[in-house]
């Protein structure tokens, strides 16, 4: 699915990433801990195409396909998608038509049939029963006035909707509430399939007990410091990153 | 012959008419309709170059004839205006009557200059709603004035597409008296000409009464837009919300000039303008100047004003949901856009208006 190797990324001249290698089989769920300052939102960023990141090394092949010379619209018609740590307000932008858009162009772009907005909105509607939403979060403005909480939901609800192969999960978790939690991890688990894979980038281990990762890195100074299985995480927890960044 | 206004006037300060003066207009000639005149479906009144086509025009009730030009103000454009109305559409809609609407065209073509003179009356209690589109080809100057009268609690919505060649000058004078109770709802979407002006002065004359001076200005290449407007709140408790909007590329000069009066009497007023600015290139200008006149003390009164460029925060969200860049962009034009055109509730309106809006970006 996903291999990323010897990933090298800088802004402004300062490196950030330093040669990191991954790989995320089909199928499988992997988490990415670290502390602060560590490249985990680069790395999602690099890895969803935003300006303003310059590659200095290595490459990411997805599928495949070279990931990081594709358009960041292109990335998402291939099945990437990124939950943002902070999501982003579109005064103007009705929600409705905000996800039917991406959703028509992302079935534009693989050859499939668009959905006129009668039956987006009985698709729609039925994501938002599953997933526990309130209904009126598709006729407000996109994240506009909404909470926190809101906000990660109303990302879950556009992944389940864009069915990606790869979604990067950026810190989905901060700011959450036990319930909030919950619905983002059900949202997830609720795509598990052996053609889905997820990268799961959080600060803490709290998100895991909902979402059972196949296998846990520790991302520090730019680079993958250590690898394990899910126990790897509650050994963070116990013990913090103190001591990793020298590894 | 009245002289065109020159910068060293306050109220010309940010629109150079030199252009416009070095030009020699001719005096219109007749023209035959283009195959493609507006039609929206709706009782139509037909302008060619300026003068009334009957031919091209469906029968719209309360159509009166057109009377000479007695022009009271000092503004340099109306008495140019004056000096040369021929022709012009007198509506008067009776006391009561909901007289639905009617569309307007202002077909032009070649060199000439088009001054027409419009009245538009309402009686106590009437209803109309009064769309314009002006439109042609070459390089001629449409400088329109339209002398509203409201009487109270009548409602005058007007929705007015500014789309003439970019070759031409446009002018455009809109005087509006509004009774108590009464409501005068604009907006104006201006795509068109090398150099526009719209100036509205609206009076408010009695208690109560409500205007929404609305725009938006979408220009590009070297095309200069200018949007100006006095209101002068003279009854208590009136309302006056303009909400204009300018999209400009390439070398595009937007300006906006608003000045809200509110007299010793006035109290109550609520006034509220705001002016935002969307600026696609760095070479764009926009120049705002808000103005509020307040001798009243009880009053409401706020601007704001915003330039800036697409937040590319907001594009790179859409586009890594699968919407291509363009189109991304386009979208967050459109919701930029949304506000001013709140006021235009007409169907065949709004849909006249986001297609002309979705035609412009296409071109881009």
């Amino acid at each position: 699915m996903l291999e990323i190797k010897n990933l090298s990324a800088s802004i402004d001249d300062k490196e950030i990433l330093r040669g990191v290698n991954l790989t995320v089989p089909d199928g499988e769920i992997h988490a990415i801990m670290g502390p602060n300052g560590a490249g985990k939102s680069t790395l999602s960023y690099v890895l969803s195409g935003r300006a303003g990141y310059e590659v200095t090394g290595g490459e990411v092949i997805f599928n495949g396909q070279d990931l990081l010379a594709m358009e960041p619209e292109a990335r998402a018609a291939a099945g990437v998608f990124l939950a943002f740590q902070y999501p982003v307000e579109l005064p103007g932008v009705g929600n409705a038509n905000f996800i039917r858009t991406a959703l028509n162009a992302v079935k534009r772009a693989r050859g499939e049939k668009e959905l006129d907005a009668v039956a987006f909105l009985k698709l729609a509607r039925a994501a938002i029963k599953s997933l526990s939403m309130q209904d009126d979060m598709l006729k407000r403005n996109v994240n506009v006035g909404f909470s926190g909480g809101e906000k990660k939901r109303n990302e879950v609800l556009q992944m389940a909707l864009l069915q990606p192969s790869l979604a990067i999960l950026d810190e989905t978790d901060s700011g959450l509430d036990i319930d909030a939690l919950k619905i983002v991890a059900d949202g997830v688990n609720a795509l598990r399939s052996p053609r889905f894979s997820a990268l799961v980038i959080t600060h803490y281990q709290r998100l895991l007990d909902y979402i059972v990762p196949d296998a846990v890195h520790v991302l520090a100074a730019g680079r993958i410091v250590r690898s394990g299985g899910k126990e790897l995480a509650l050994e963070l927890e116990a013990h913090g990153y103190a001591g990793l960044e020298a590894a | 012959m009245t002289a065109l206004p020159t910068r060293r006037l306050e109220a010309w300060r940010y629109t150079d008419l030199r252009a416009l003066g070095n030009m020699s207009f001719a005096e219109p000639a007749p023209v035959s309709a283009p195959a493609d005149l507006p039609d929206l479906g709706l009782p139509r009144l037909v302008f060619l170059n300026g003068g009334f086509s009957a031919e091209h025009s469906s029968n719209f009730p309360y159509l009166q004839s057109f009377a000479t030009v007695a022009e009271g103000s000092t503004q340099p454009l109306a008495l140019i205006n004056a000096d040369h109305a021929r022709d012009g559409v007198t509506i008067s809609i009776p006391p009561g009557v909901d007289a639905g609407a009617v569309l307007l065209v202002a077909q032009a073509q070649g060199e000439a200059a088009l001054h027409p003179r419009h009245r538009i009356t309402l009686a106590a209690g009437a209803r109309l709603t009064l769309i314009e589109i002006a439109t042609g080809e070459g390089e001629y100057w449409h400088n329109p004035v339209t002398d509203i009268a409201l009487h109270e609690n009548a409602r005058l919505a007007h929705y007015r597409l500014q789309d003439e060649a970019k070759t031409a000058f446009h002018t455009a004078t809109i005087r509006a008296k509004i009774a108590a109770g009464a409501a005068y709802d604009s907006f104006t979407a201006v795509l068109g000409a090398r150099l526009s002006r719209a100036e509205f002065h609206v009076d408010i004359m009695g208690q109560g009464a409500a205007t929404h001076l609305n725009a938006a200005q979408l220009l590009g290449g070297t095309q200069h837009g200018d949007f100006t407007t006095v209101v002068h709140h003279a009854a208590p408790n009136g309302a006056s919300r303009q909400t204009v909007k300018s999209v400009l590329s390439d070398q595009a000069h937007g300006v906006f000039q608003g000045r809200i009066e509110v007299d010793r009497i006035a109290q109550k007023t609520d006034g509220y303008q705001m002016n935002q600015a969307l600026l696609l290139s760095a070479e764009a200008e926009m120049d705002i100047k808000p103005e509020l006149q307040i001798f009243a003390d009880d009053v409401k009164c706020s601007h704001g004003a915003t330039i800036g460029a697409l937040d590319e925060e907001q594009v790179f969200y859409l586009r890594s949901r699968g919407i291509p860049e363009a189109d991304s962009r386009a979208m967050l034009i459109r919701a930029f856009l949304t506000e001013a055109l709140e006021p235009v509730t007409h169907e065949d309106a709004k849909a006249m208006f986001e297609a002309a809006i979705e035609k412009w970006w296409i071109s881009k």
